[in-house]
């Protein structure tokens, strides 16, 4: 049971984004791309929610998925949260299941999108605007919608970017939580390492649209991958919890050592 | 039971089940749904004051005691009142309502698919160019066979046509963006008014007062041949629009957000901009260029309704027509036994309302 892609391409215009691209992320798990800006993240995201042109097959458990299959079974949270809207937070979580609303709105269906709110701890927040709370808040918001949708893949790009180190903690974990449950596979692009590290089951580094390595945290998590992704050093190691991290080094650091 | 709002018991369900919020809240959205109700309500009443007021007065004259036993009574009526009654104002009061609801609708719709609020059919440049079209007409005194009463206005359809044709086509070019297509129609705005002033200047002067008396937009033009038009227009582009309503209010979260939760954004941009050529040509080419409610109704409607488009679409469409209404009474008061045109009033008296709503509030409303 598994969402898997063969030879992914991505191009726009010219350059090519993505390169023959191959993986296979399985359901009821986490599993994070790495990798510096412009690695390729985003788009290979976008490339299998089926928002981007994009070559190559897609299958789902094994079954082949066409362009509607994706916009149905795949939930995509992009980055940007500025987009702000008078649309009240209770609002923007149901329109998640856009194919099920109608004139008249089934009590259970809003039911649901409070549930989906409680998730992130939100349900006090249902009535007020889009406008009128934090990025953060936004961010949460719309993660309660992609949860709402009840995707069998949730894709989301740098879920925690807005949010303080309660708030990543509490997403990833409630992610985790769902995954779990619900079978769901889940697909996240990643800056911050020790946060994949201690959450995703699996990571995936990409360079210049190709991966480079794929694996457990601490295969991957490693100072030479580090350098081959990032061009910089690092220092890898195990905190008192036996979690991995991952400490970048300052050049200035390095040069004082003899490095 | 199914309700607008949905309302019901709260209870946890589906995928969230598990999940504890120890700031849990009763679901109070069904009440603010019934605030909105009750408001669009209390606009429908106030539409019917306001259509009641329009029928009531006219240069004619005429006491609310006749005009009321024509209604009821019209055998009793004399023959002049009759005429009055049944052929100028009802099809005025008629034109008013289809025009304002059209305007207010277009107005909307532009604002939702481009994501901006300045846009309307007069700021992008479609009623200029139905004045254009009109104007050109008029200059050259050509006259359909049959049905000559429909030059003018098919001269304005076709030309409103055109200029969403030239935007449409650089929009296509480079994606349907809208800041493309608000860039395109802003341009296009200047060439037909340009175009416009040409016209006036080529113009003589009996020829020239026609042309302005058109431009101004007057009730007048209204009969019972050309709002059967206007009602057949209108409802076809609302019956048009209700499959869209939630897919429409997703664009207010970006075009991204909206095509990641399933939105064919620009097959929607394509049809609605169709929906919108439709319904400002159809208002304009028979009443003259208004060129103020496409722009204020859908703001007054969201300060009252918020985004929901099942609220907001209406609420726009009777904005519109409370404005044109509005203005219609008002033109005929302001000068007993004459009209003024009534794409004067509706300025006159919109923007001052809009400023008010404005300072009124704490909120931005956009």
């Amino acid at each position: 049971m598994s969402l898997s892609f063969q030879d992914l391409n991505v191009a726009y215009g010219t350059t090519s984004v993505l390169r023959s691209l191959s993986d296979q992320w399985p359901t009821g798990q986490l599993t994070a791309l790495i990798g510096c800006n412009g690695a390729g993240k985003s788009t290979l995201l976008k490339a299998v929610a089926g928002l981007i042109p994009s070559t190559g097959h897609l299958h789902l458990d094994d079954a082949e998925m066409s362009l509607a299959d994706r916009r149905r079974h795949i939930a995509y949270m992009p980055q940007d949260t500025s987009a702000a809207s008078s649309l009240t937070v209770l609002e923007v979580v149901l329109l998640g299941k856009l194919g099920s609303l109608g004139m008249r709105l089934p009590a259970s269906l809003v039911d649901e999108a409070m549930s989906a709110l409680s998730v992130f701890g939100l349900t006090s927040l249902h009535r007020r605007r889009l406008d009128e709370i934090s990025g953060g808040q936004r961010q949460l918001v719309y993660l309660s919608q992609a949860i709402f949708r009840q995707p069998r893949v949730l894709l989301l790009d740098e879920p925690t970017a807005a949010l303080d180190l309660r708030h990543q903690l509490l997403v990833l974990e409630r992610l985790q939580q769902h995954a779990r449950k619900q079978g769901t596979v889940i697909g996240l692009a990643m800056h911050d390492l020790n946060l994949a590290a201690q959450f995703a089951d699996r990571l995936i580094g990409l360079q210049d649209g190709q991966r480079v390595t794929a694996g457990l945290a601490e295969h991957v998590l490693t100072p030479e991958n580090l350098r081959l992704m990032y061009g910089i050093d690092a220092d890898v190691s195990r905190g008192a919890f036996g979690q991995l991290q991952v400490f970048p080094l300052r050049a200035a650091e390095l040069e004082a050592r003899g490095l | 039971m199914a309700s607008l709002s949905g309302a019901s018991k709260p209870q946890t369900s589906g995928a969230a089940s598990a999940a504890p919020d120890s700031t849990s809240a009763p679901n109070s959205y069904p009440a603010l749904v019934a605030r909105r109700m009750i408001r669009l309500g209390a606009t429908i009443v106030l539409l019917c004051g306001l259509v009641v007021a329009d029928i009531l007065t006219g240069p004619a004259m005429l006491s609310v005691a006749d005009v009321l036993r024509t209604l009821f009574t019209p055998a009793q009526a004399d023959a002049l009142t009759r005429v009055i009654i049944f052929d100028i104002r009802l099809p005025m009061t008629c034109m008013a309502i289809l025009v304002g609801m059209s305007l207010g609708t277009a107005g909307v719709h532009m604002q939702t698919v481009l994501g901006n609020p300045l846009a309307s059919p007069y700021t992008l440049g479609f009623s200029a160019a139905a004045g254009f079209g009109a104007a050109l007409a008029i200059l050259t005194g050509v006259s359909l066979p049959l049905v000559p009463w429909l030059t003018i206005p098919l001269a304005a359809f076709v030309m409103c046509a055109a200029a969403a044709a030239v935007v449409f086509a650089f929009a296509r070019m480079r994606g349907m963006s809208p800041e493309i297509m608000v860039l395109a129609g802003i341009a296009t705005l200047f060439l037909f008014q340009s175009a416009q002033s040409l016209v006036q200047y080529m113009a003589s002067p009996e020829v020239l007062q026609s042309i302005v008396f058109w431009l101004f937009g007057s009730l007048l033009k209204a009969s019972w041949m050309n709002v059967p038009i206007v009602a057949v227009i209108f409802t076809l582009c609302s019956l048009a629009v209700l499959p869209n309503l939630w897919q429409l209010t997703a664009l207010r979260l970006g075009d991204a957000r909206a095509a990641a939760i399933g939105v064919d954004v620009q097959a929607l941009r394509i049809k609605l901009f169709g929906l919108v050529v439709l319904l400002t040509a159809g208002a304009v080419a028979f009443v003259g260029t208004i060129g103020f409610i496409g722009l204020v109704a859908p703001h007054i409607a969201r300060m009252l309704v918020g985004e929901d488009q099942r609220l907001l679409l209406p609420m726009s469409a009777l904005m519109g027509a409370i404005t044109m209404t509005g203005a219609s009474v008002l033109s005929k008061l302001v000068s007993p036994g004459g009209v003024i045109p009534i794409g004067i009033v509706t300025a006159l008296i919109g923007v001052p309302f809009l400023f008010f709503l404005i300072l009124r509030g704490q909120r931005r409303h956009w």
